[in-house]
């Protein structure tokens, strides 16, 4: 920092600090949209112009949560009085939470949260494993036509995953795979692994081989010697390849929706078809899509100084 | 301890031969140094003997078996590198401690303290234990890395030029402690380095590396005073020796006939007219009155006891190390002869020393 700028040098980083604000609030603006919906009534989520100040109230998370029925006439006054806070509020709009017997009866959200969860965490485990190991052989041995099958490997990327779908749909149809936790886990690490892949390989060879030489030489096995030296050093790419592939098989939808329908849906899927009783709730819809958000972020904010280091791709080191 | 055979050792890395037929002996407790320019292939050498590479033709010996199956696991030989040798992420103790904690070696925690703290000593690194490698200077991490040598105790220690990272002064400091070091281990070295001076300063034994394979080995001596060709000749000494392409006349070494003549003593070979390359060492020059030859001084170094000239003698530029107290100044033209008994002769065309080839 220059202790004597010029006048003409703090205009230009007034300048640089506008337009960096300027763009950080054209990405958050979406999110902002989708958590303020969130916590809207519903009458307000679809004004035009947009309400921007309103009285937050928690009832799209309880709609998101819960089964519901329209109210063919008015709920009458003592039932009213006996329900719980969260199922007035629900009255209130109209409607009335279904019940088998005494136990309320669940939306769908929280078992497709769930599905996403086991779909995304297992394919993400096995696509950063298994292209970990992958790229870990290409970058340190000597494998006959190694530019070939590194092409092949990312040829798989190289069209639009819904050209296959129609084919796909009739694979996992023939092989009773649709509709089941293991057969998106199965596409999702098929489709995260070129990546993963690719990605690994040019962390792995930023870690020089001397390391692994010199506990080959010091009695390591070469096993040992990959647990013991390159994982530790791969760290901050293994990082940044997980959040990538989580991102993207947690996120994926046409696949999804096309392979799943109740067990194993997860929410992508899910989310934009609870259209409520009558007229689309978009506030339960963005109440969904608000927690949807959660994981990923959470996600990205624990490893967050592994990936400032692994998104500059292994240029900066330290 | 052990002694180490290399028989016929060929390796090609696709069209590069980086070794022809090499074949090497290295004794036990020796400090073997292998001298070559870069590419002449002594890290392939040494990634041969620790088993980090298969030759393609040829067997490697430890203690007379063939350890060509093994590998570098089994042959329990240190290999201590330029750089990189450390493990990043654990402290200076960890990187000693690393070695010893591996499944083959089953070394009990008490020994292991012990082992660690000695090689600390040694090496002068025991107020160091407990940092973390990257916050060690040059020196200090190559200190590290030869205590990872150390504490393992074994058959060989390969050390692939394990001071040219190193500023001339640590250099050199760290030059005489490896010395003192293998013998008081008694150990078996195998150093190797494109420093003529390392190689001079350390070694029992010298081999001469140039381009793959295997000029001469002999101490540093021998590789001095008997090279056996120019290579040879002008791979040790500093400055480097003098060659001059002349022919054998009358007994005589004629450089350029009638100006530049010089007798041989006796030397001579009765091959009349043969063209021959005549060495002689800067230091086996003398400028003093009435010698032989008129030469007009090009350069004056001054090096303290010793002053280095660069001399010009009927075309022919060549170097002397002369006293300090010589009083010569530039362009002065002064009067040189050679000590006759220090010359070598090469075969004019192939190179090779004439007590050579015989
Ligand atoms: N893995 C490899 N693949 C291809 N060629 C190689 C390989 N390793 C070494 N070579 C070649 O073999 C020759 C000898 O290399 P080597 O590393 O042994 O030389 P060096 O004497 O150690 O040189 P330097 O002083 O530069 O370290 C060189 O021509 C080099 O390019
Ligand atoms: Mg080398």
């Amino acid at each position: 920092m220059a202790a004597v700028q010029t006048s003409r040098q703090r205009l230009a980083n007034r300048l640089a600090i506008a337009a960096v604000i300027v763009v950080t609030l054209i990405f958050l603006a979406p999110i902002y949209w989708i958590g303020s919906t969130a916590f809207k009534p519903r009458a307000l989520a679809t004004t035009v112009p947009p309400t921007v100040l309103f009285q937050p109230e928690i009832t799209p998370f309880i709609k998101l949560f819960t089964k519901r029925v329209q109210l063919t006439r008015p709920v009458e006054e003592e039932v009213y009085e006996a329900a719980p806070w969260w199922e007035r509020r629900i009255y209130d709009g109209g409607e009335r939470v279904l019940r088998v017997g005494d136990s309320v009866q669940l939306s769908g959200y929280p078992d497709r949260f769930k599905n996403s969860l086991i779909v995304a965490v297992t394919s993400t485990l096995l696509a950063v494993s298994m292209g970990t190991l992958t790229a870990y052989g290409f970058s340190r041995f000597r494998v006959p036509g190694e530019q070939d099958w590194l092409f092949f490997i990312l040829s798989t990327r190289m069209l639009p995953p819904v050209v296959v779908a129609i084919p796909m749909f009739l694979m996992y149809r023939a092989v009773g795979m649709t509709d089941t936790h293991i057969g998106l886990i199965i596409l999702y690490t098929a489709f995260n692994l070129s990546f993963s892949v690719w990605l690994m390989k040019g962390f792995i060879d930023e870690i020089p081989k001397e390391y692994e030489e010199a506990a080959l030489v010091d009695g390591y096995t070469r096993m040992q010697a990959f647990f013991k030296i390159v994982l530790p050093e791969a760290t901050t790419g293994i990082a940044a390849t997980a959040v990538f592939c989580f991102i993207t098989a947690w996120n994926e939808y046409a696949f999804a929706l096309m392979l799943t329908n109740r067990d194993a849906q997860t929410a992508p899927p899910f989310i934009p078809a609870q259209v409520g009783s009558g007229l689309t709730d978009w506030t339960a819809i963005a109440a969904g899509t608000f927690l949807f958000l959660l994981p990923v972020a959470i996600f990205t904010f624990l490893l967050r100084n592994h990936l400032l280091r692994g998104m500059s791709f292994g240029a900066i080191r330290k | 301890m052990a002694h180490i055979e290399l028989r016929g050792i060929t390796k090609k890395f696709g069209a590069t031969t980086a070794l022809r037929k090499l074949d090497l002996q290295i004794g036990d407790g020796e400090f073997f140094v292998l001298l070559g320019q870069t590419g002449a292939g002594k890290t392939t050498t040494l990634r041969l003997i620790a088993g980090l590479e298969k030759p393609t033709e040829g067997q490697i010996f430890i203690d007379g078996v063939d350890v060509g199956t093994w590998g570098p696991a089994e042959r329990d030989v240190a290999l201590v590198l330029q750089q990189y040798s450390l493990y990043p992420r654990y402290t200076v103790r960890e990187n000693l401690e690393f070695p010893l904690k591996a499944k083959i070696r089953r070394v009990e925690p008490d020994e292991m303290r012990d082992r660690v703290a000695r090689a600390a000593k040694i090496l002068r690194i025991e107020h160091l234990l407990d940092r973390k490698t990257e916050r060690l200077s040059g020196g200090e991490m190559q200190r590290v890395s030869i205590g990872r040598a150390i504490v393992r105790k074994p058959r060989v220690f390969l050390m692939d030029e394990p001071l040219s990272a190193l500023d001339a002064k640590l250099r050199e400091a760290l030059r005489t402690e490896l010395k003192n070091l293998q013998m008081t281990l008694g150990a078996t070295f195998l150093f190797v380095t494109h420093d003529q001076i390392e190689a001079m300063s350390m070694a029992d034994k010298i081999g001469v590396l140039d381009r793959g394979r295997l000029v001469q080995t002999g101490t540093p001596n021998e590789i001095y005073n008997n090279p056996r060709n120019t290579f040879v000749a002008r791979s040790v000494g500093s400055p480097p020796i003098n060659l001059f392409e002349g022919r054998l006349q009358g007994g005589r070494a004629v450089i350029k006939p009638g100006t530049f003549e010089l007798p041989l003593n006796g030397q001579a070979v009765p091959d009349e007219g043969r063209p021959i390359i005549f060495g002689v060492r800067p230091e086996d020059v003398s400028v003093e009155p009435g010698a032989a030859v008129e030469a007009t001084v090009h350069d004056v170094e001054n090096h303290g006891v010793e002053k280095i000239l660069t001399l010009n003698a009927a075309q022919t530029i060549f170097r002397a190390t002369v006293p300090a107290t010589l009083k010569v100044e530039v362009d002065e033209t002064v009067r040189c002869a050679w000590n006759p008994q220090k010359v070598i002769l090469f075969d004019g065309s192939s190179g090779l020393s004439l007590r050579h080839a015989g």
